[in-house]
């Protein structure tokens, strides 16, 4: 079968390949670019282990094409630090408050986290409960990822006051 | 969880894609949001040998007004119709039905036109479609044609749509200013189908039920517009007989099947329990 030609920015570093159009983009991230932070669950669209971040949509990777993602804008959890290596607010709330046990969920939820907190800065737990329903954690974690969310939103709130402050 | 290989064509015009759809035939599919076909696909119950990606059509993507009409372009996501401030100030129906669909990552990428022409008798909008009375466009390799929403269901996944065909709008008439409306859903967890959901829009008139509209979800191999049902409330006060009226008519044309939803006896009563719910939050809201 004819491969096709695309061409992505992934993690703020552009990246072409070719690939064939079955390739889920799911599998490309991991396997032909090496970022296996981004999980494969369920592979059914239900769990949310492989969210990303595409054109500023929180996306389930195992139910879209490589093909499709030609000319987007992609965050995996990989690009969430900062190139010092400083965690991300999300990333720090996430340890801080132990919003996480054995981790595989991680990744999809902190990275639908900062699409939510992107489009609202200042959830209530409802929102933030309904803003990740769409991410399973089999540890039974949610109370301590609501918790660590609302925190990293306090946080990012308080350095935008202070930036704008400036 | 590979599909079968495709071959995948992304053309940026309706008449381009209307035009590989005709030449490609039975074994091409337009691709939308895709979170219906490639979970299908993964599962080699769909091995179409052609894809043809819609996501380059501009023209598709469009929430307009169009006199007392409102034109949805077929590619326009639930996310897109949940921020919508036309659909929030003319048709918050639909906001509040997209907003018990699937999750938030699916509702970024399931389209108004996938849902719609699917013909998926779980899917959501098509029963709502129904109870608002919207038509829908098809473009065909001989020009457009509309079909309402009321006739456009056949059988599970049988659709009005022909080969060749491509479901680009979707115009539903605005109700009156005033209008209670409501989309009662019952689902075992987020992101389930429904084991039964109502959609009621109706109006009142001096304490009286002046029109009212009614369609039921995923109790039969359609959507199923309840007419008698409906009739059954016009007039009335929307006192408790008349809303029983409505439930008892609106059950007796369920016919879902028994799975994991439940038993069809109980799916059949808890269409009525979603409708009983619907049209007192509609009689509620209604000015």
């Amino acid at each position: 079968m004819a491969k096709t030609h695309v061409k992505m920015t992934v993690n703020g570093k552009e990246v072409e390949a070719l690939v064939e159009p079955r390739t889920l983009l799911i599998h490309f991230i991991r396997e032909d670019l090496g970022l296996t932070g981004p999980h494969i669950g369920c592979e059914t669209t239900h769990c949310g282990a492989c969210t990303l971040d595409i054109d500023g949509k929180s996306v389930k990777s195992c139910t879209l094409f490589a093909v499709q993602a030609d000319g987007a804008d992609i965050r995996t959890i990989e690009g969430m630090a900062a190139p010092d290596g400083a965690l991300h607010p999300l990333q720090e709330a996430f340890r801080e408050h132990h919003g996480l046990q054995c981790g595989f969920c991680t990744p999809g939820m902190i990275t639908r986290a900062y699409r939510l907190l992107q489009e609202n800065p200042n959830p209530t737990d409802e929102e933030i409960r309904m803003g990740i329903a769409g991410n399973l954690c089999r540890c039974t974690g949610y109370q301590n990822i609501v918790k660590a969310i609302r925190a990293a939103a306090e946080v990012m709130n308080g350095a935008d006051a202070k930036e704008a402050a400036e | 969880m590979i599909p079968g290989t495709f071959s995948y064509h992304r053309p940026d015009s309706v008449d381009k894609a209307v035009a590989l759809l005709t030449e490609l035939g039975e074994e091409a599919r337009p691709l939308a949001g895709g979170h219906s076909l490639i979970p299908m696909m993964k599962l080699r119950l769909a091995q179409p040998e052609h894809l043809i990606d819609l996501s380059q059509i501009d023209a598709l993507k469009s929430i307009t007004r169009d006199g007392d009409t409102v034109v949805i372009g077929a590619m326009v996501s639930q996310h897109d119709l949940i921020d919508s401030g036309e659909i929030a100030a003319s048709l918050p129906i639909l906001i509040e039905t997209a907003k018990l669909i699937a999750d938030p990552q699916v509702r970024y990428v399931g389209t108004m036109g996938g849902n719609v022409a699917n013909g998926d008798p779980g899917n959501d909008m098509p029963a709502l479609m129904q109870c608002l009375d919207a038509r829908y466009v098809l473009a065909g390799p001989n020009g457009s044609r509309e079909v309402a929403a009321r006739d456009f269901y056949e059988a599970a996944y049988f659709t009005k749509l022909e080969a060749g065909e491509l479901l680009t709008e979707i115009r539903i008439p605005v109700p009156p200013a005033g209008h209670g409306y409501a989309y009662e859903k019952l689902k075992r967890k987020v992101g389930d189908y429904a084991t039964a959901a109502a959609a009621v829009v109706l109006t009142m008139n001096g304490g009286s039920c002046a029109s009212a509209s009614i369609a039921l979800t995923n109790v039969g191999d359609t959507p199923l517009f309840a007419e008698a049902a409906a009739a059954a409330l016009v007039g009335s006060t929307l006192d408790k007989a008349a809303i029983d009226a409505a439930v008892s008519a609106a059950e007796a044309i369920t016919d879902p099947a028994s799975d994991g939803r439940g038993p069809a006896e109980y799916r059949t009563k808890m269409a009525g329990v979603m409708l009983r719910r619907a049209i007192e939050r509609a009689k509620a809201r209604a000015a």
